[in-house]
């Protein structure tokens, strides 16, 4: 236990773009927490305290010591929130595969504002809208004009909107990663130069991935996961289901392996290795039992969404970060 | 001003180098829109180098390697072929269109194939017009 007349470190930690599972990994350090709280104090995190905006637009710039950022940028509020933690906070911790990669939200990448909206607003199935109405951004009404965040073109991951000291990946992020960094921060052990990835390993999954492998891969045929029998010991890749663990970093304790579900990259790629899906597709290109072109594609065929497959959750940070438009004919 | 692309060519050492440097040295015209790299095996391209051709402005990338079975290291080539399949398909997904590379075998001694193939994708590029990834990637709306 610290001291109590120590001063403590302070702490926020604020949701853009995510599902909040990341908060949740922040509470899986389950009685732990009580050592957490013991050296800090939670000054602003949305999911748990009633701390609003203009409570953190009060406070002196640097005043946080440390902010743990989770989820995309989306829209305008989280720009906002993004850059006003950033001038407020000593250290921002891109929290999480959304905040590091874009993530999840990021696939959204692979379409626009005006398809989104045309979609959720007018053409589903279950939507109900004769006046065709689409959400605006200022609106008045009697009492006065009512305003909502401006949705973006596309999706961002943190350190495409501000300067990120640190990178803390995962969907969500292992708990134990979390508290090493966190206690590093505390114990004030020398810390990685700005722009690290932490909490995670230099090498792959399949570094530290338990299942046997042999040298000489070879796949015939991709499988999607349940169109197998997998055998629960045997790399996922030597049975034909793609496992993006070559291409991800090791770090997260292989809990999908562990799941027998096949690694889906959201460490994200390892340092070496820029754009993971660009890894990922030069490693099946080796492991492809053919040199038919014929064959060659008809094997390539079985992977349906090489997108969603290859940058599930890094697709705004991949060297193409979005679908492009189709160009206008020229007349 | 007529549109004149710029097209990225990754030419293995062994044979496409060697037969585009045959079609310079038998003064050959063609094409002035290929801007040539030399790597040691197609086998080496990875993915990244042709996504960031375009990245940073190409109109088209130009993959050449030897013919199958003449590889100067037994397989490069057909690693190349099939991440070409995988590269393909993928660019279709990100609204690219796929004409914009190309991939194709040259031997040592194909330097008029070489000077047609290069007249040919420089025809399909100026068909297809100016690349816009780069200045949509740069776009941040």
């Amino acid at each position: 236990m610290a001291n109590q007349d120590k001063p403590k470190l302070k702490m926020a930690i604020y949701w853009g773009a995510g599902c909040g599972g990341c908060c949740v990994s922040v509470l899986d350090v389950h009685e732990k927490l009580f050592d957490v709280v013991a050296v800090a104090d939670l000054v602003f995190w949305p999911i748990a305290l009633d701390i609003k905006y203009k409570d953190v637009e009060a406070m002196a710039d640097g005043f946080i010591d440390l902010t743990l950022f989770n989820g995309a940028v989306r829209n305008s509020e989280n720009e906002h929130m993004a850059r006003l933690l950033r001038q407020k906070s000593k250290i921002l911790v891109a929290y999480g595969s959304c905040a590091h990669l874009g993530g999840i939200p990021g696939l959204a990448n692979l379409t626009n504002k005006n398809e989104l909206f045309n979609r959720i607003y007018l053409e589903t199935e279950s939507t109900l809208n004769p006046d065709g109405i689409i959400p605006k951004t200022h609106f008045n009404v009697t009492e006065g004009e009512l305003e909502l965040p401006e949705f973006f073109n596309d999706v961002r991951a943190l350190n495409q909107v501000v300067d990120v000291d640190y990178y803390l990946p995962g969907c969500p992020p292992r708990t134990e990663r979390l508290i090493e960094v966190f206690m590093a921060i505390v114990n004030k052990a020398e810390l990685p130069p700005n722009g690290s990835v932490v909490g995670a390993w230099e090498k792959t999954l399949c570094d530290e991935c338990k299942r046997k492998k042999t040298d000489n891969k070879v796949i015939r045929k991709f499988y999607r996961p349940w169109e197998i029998h997998d055998d629960g010991e045997t790399c996922f890749l030597e049975q034909g289901v793609i496992c993006m663990g070559p291409a991800t970093r090791g770090g997260c304790g292989y809990r999908c392996i562990e799941g027998n579900a096949p690694c889906q990259g959201c460490y994200g790629p390892p340092a070496d290795a820029p754009d993971p899906g660009a890894k990922m597709m030069s490693a099946i290109g080796t492991i492809i039992d053919s040199n038919l072109e014929i064959e060659i594609e008809e094997i390539v065929d079985a992977i349906v969404d090489p997108v969603g497959t290859f940058y599930r959750f890094s697709l705004p940070k991949a060297i193409l970060r979005k679908k492009m438009s189709v160009p206008k004919p020229v007349n | 001003m007529e549109f004149e692309p710029k097209i990225v060519a990754f030419l293995c050492n062994w044979c496409s180098y060697t037969g585009a440097d045959l079609a310079g040295t038998s003064r050959m015209k063609y094409s002035p829109s290929l801007r040539i790299i030399r790597v040691m095996c197609s086998g080496r391209i990875c993915p990244t180098f042709i996504f960031k051709a375009f990245q940073e402005g190409a109109d088209g990338v130009l993959v050449c390697g030897c013919h199958p079975g003449d590889c100067h290291y037994n397989e490069g080539n057909y690693k190349c072929l099939r991440r070409f399949k995988l590269i393909e398909k993928y660019i279709r997904q990100m609204g690219i269109e796929p004409d914009r590379i190309r991939l194709a075998w040259i031997s040592a001694s194909e330097g008029k194939l070489f000077a047609e193939l290069a007249n040919e994708m420089t025809q399909t590029i100026k068909n297809l017009g100016p690349s816009t990834i780069k200045a949509q990637l740069e776009q941040m709306v």
